[in-house]
C-alpha cells in the first residue's frame, strides 16, 4: 500500500517525533510514505488570517503537486494543515465560479482528485481491528489514555467531515487496538490556543492548564494527540503552567503514533519519545512498557 | 389596533458601509441570520478566559450594524484562536469563525492592527518566512518575532530546552520552488487589492 504524504513544516523541526513515529508505524503495517517533490508550507493561521486568497492559494498549490505526481490519497498528519487542505478542497466544490481564478493563480487546473486523509482515518479505514491488534506484541493494558482531538481535526464537521464533531471515538478506538484503556473526560475537542503560543501566551497557559488539569483529575496516565500544536502547546508548557498556576503537573503527551509503536514492540528512542519536555520515561518504566 | 412599527433607518458613514460590504464578501456570510442566542459565547475558549473585550455574539452584532470603529478596536477579532467552535454549533449555520476571520483580513488590509501588536507581528513574521524558505523556518521565526516585539528574555529558557531535545534547527530548509511560491503570492495580493 502506498499513501502519499504531506508531513508539514512542524514534522520536520519541532515535532519530528511525530514524523518518525509515524513513518515507522505506517512502514511496519506494511505502507510506504511518499512525499510530493519541493512540498511547502501550508500557512496556517497566519494565512488565513492575512487572507482567504493566499490560504486557499497556497493550499490548492500544494495539492496540484500531489495531483501532478498521480496520488490519488495523501495523509496529513497536522491538524491545522488537514484543515487548511480540506477548507480549500470544500471552497472548490462549494463555488466552482472561483476555479478559474484559481487555475490562474496556482497555474495549472486542479482537478480536485486528491483525497485529504488524517492517518487516524487512513489507518482505521485500511486496516482490519483484528489485524492492528495482532501486531500489538507488546501490549498496553497498564495504560490509561485520554484522547485530546483539539479544534481543527473535527471542526467544523461540514467540512472535516471527521467522526462526530463534540464527542468523536475514532482516535479512542484506534489506541484501544493496543490494550490501553481509553478515558472519558471533558476536554477532547477543546482548543489549546493553537498559535497564540508565541504572541498571547497568556491565553495558551489558561486553556493548556484546564485540559491538563482534567486529564490528571479523570486518572489519566497520558494525554495522547494527533496533531504536532497541540503536542507543543500541551508537552512544552508545562513548566510555564506549574509556575503560573502554583501546581504540579508532569503528565506525558504522546502521538497516537508513539502509543501504537510501542505497542508494536519499536523502544522509545526509535519513536522519539526522550525528546519530549515533559518526561514520559519515567512513567513507561514504572507501567514495565521499557 | 396599535400602528404599525417605525421602520428605523441605520445611517451608515461611506466607511462603515465599505466595511459591511467587504466583510460580507470576504466571509460569503449573512450575519444578519444572527438571533443572539450566545451559543457561539458560551462554547467559546477564549472568550472563557477573559480575553475577549467583545463576545463573538457583539463581534457579530456589532459587524451587522457596520460598527468599523467597534470591530478594529477590538482584541476579540485577534484572539479568536479560529478553533471553529462557534462555527460548529450555531443553530443558523452562520460561519462565525469566517466573519472574524474576514474582520482581520480587512484589518490587516487596511493596516488598523494596533489592538494586538504581538499577534500581527507574529503573521507578518510566518508570512515571510514561508516567501524566503518554502518551508516554515521556526528558529527565524522566533527572532523575527523577538526583533519586533523587543521581549528577547520571553521563551528563552523553552528555545534552549527545544535546541538541546533536537526540536529546533539552525538553519532553514528552502524549497526549490521559492520564487514561484512568491509570484503566486504577489498574483493574490495583485487581485485582492483591485
Amino acid at each position: 500500500m502506498k499513501y502519499g504524504y504531506y508531513p508539514g513544516c512542524s514534522l520536520r523541526v519541532t515535532a519530528f517525533e511525530y514524523d518518525k513515529s509515524l513513518v515507522r508505524v505506517f512502514n511496519h503495517l506494511g505502507a510506504e510514505l511518499v512525499e510530493a517533490k519541493d512540498w511547502f508550507c501550508c500557512g496556517a493561521s497566519a494565512a488565513h488570517s492575512t487572507s482567504q486568497g493566499v490560504a486557499h492559494a497556497l493550499s490548492l498549490k500544494i495539492l496540484s503537486l500531489y495531483e501532478k505526481e498521480g496520488i490519488k490519497d495523501v495523509v496529513v498528519p497536522c491538524a491545522a494543515c488537514f484543515s487548511r487542505f480540506k477548507t480549500a478542497a470544500y471552497e472548490l466544490e462549494e463555488e466552482p465560479e472561483k476555479r478559474k481564478t484559481f487555475d490562474e493563480i496556482i497555474s495549472y487546473e486542479y482537478k480536485n482528485s486528491v483525497t485529504i486523509k488524517h492517518p487516524i482515518e487512513a489507518i482505521l479505514k485500511d486496516f482490519k481491528k483484528k489485524d492492528l491488534e495482532a501486531k500489538a506484541v507488546r501490549k498496553l493494558n497498564d495504560l490509561k489514555l485520554v484522547c485530546f482531538y483539539g479544534c481543527l481535526l473535527v471542526r467544523p464537521p461540514k467540512i472535516m467531515k471527521f467522526d462526530e464533531a463534540e464527542y468523536p471515538v475514532m482516535m479512542d478506538k484506534l489506541v484501544s487496538t493496543t490494550g490501553a484503556k481509553t478515558l472519558d473526560w471533558n476536554y477532547k475537542t477543546e482548543c489549546c490556543g493553537v498559535s497564540l503560543s508565541l504572541s498571547r501566551t497568556d491565553i495558551v497557559l489558561k486553556l493548556t492548564n484546564d485540559i491538563l488539569t482534567d486529564a490528571m483529575n479523570v486518572g489519566a496516565d497520558v494525554v495522547v494527540v494527533a496533531c504536532p500544536l497541540c503536542h507543543s502547546n500541551l508537552d512544552t508548557r508545562q513548566k510555564d503552567i506549574e509556575k503560573e498556576y502554583n501546581k504540579k503537573l508532569g503528565i506525558p503527551v504522546l502521538y497516537f503514533t508513539q502509543v501504537l509503536g510501542l505497542a508494536y514492540g519499536m523502544s522509545p528512542k526509535e519513536l522519539g519519545i526522550p525528546s519530549h519536555l515533559t518526561d514520559a520515561m519515567g512513567l513507561l518504566k514504572e507501567k514495565k512498557i521499557i | 389596533m396599535s400602528a404599525p412599527a417605525k421602520r428605523i433607518e441605520l445611517k451608515l458613514t461611506g466607511e462603515q458601509q465599505k466595511f459591511l460590504t467587504e466583510v460580507k464578501q470576504i466571509s460569503g456570510q449573512n450575519a444578519n441570520l444572527c438571533y443572539q442566542c450566545k451559543k457561539c459565547t458560551a462554547g467559546c475558549p477564549v472568550a472563557r478566559t477573559g480575553a475577549m473585550d467583545l463576545t463573538p455574539t457583539q463581534v457579530i452584532h456589532a459587524i451587522r450594524l457596520g460598527q468599523i470603529d467597534l470591530v478594529l478596536n477590538s482584541h476579540t477579532i485577534w484572539v479568536c484562536a479560529s478553533c471553529e467552535t462557534c462555527t460548529t454549533r450555531c443553530p443558523q449555520g452562520v460561519d462565525i469563525a469566517k466573519v472574524i476571520d474576514a474582520a482581520r483580513n480587512y484589518a490587516k488590509a487596511i493596516g488598523r492592527v494596533d489592538a494586538e501588536k504581538s499577534i500581527d507581528i507574529f503573521f507578518n513574521a510566518f508570512m515571510k518566512s514561508i516567501e524566503r524558505n518554502g518551508r516554515l523556518y521556526e528558529l527565524g521565526l522566533a527572532l523575527g518575532i523577538k526583533m519586533k516585539t523587543l521581549e528577547f528574555t520571553k521563551d528563552m529558557e523553552l528555545g534552549r530546552e527545544m535546541f538541546f531535545k533536537g526540536k529546533l534547527k539552525i538553519f532553514p530548509h528552502k524549497t526549490k520552488n521559492i520564487k514561484e511560491i512568491k509570484e503566486m503570492l504577489k498574483k493574490v495580493r495583485e487581485l485582492e487589492s483591485k
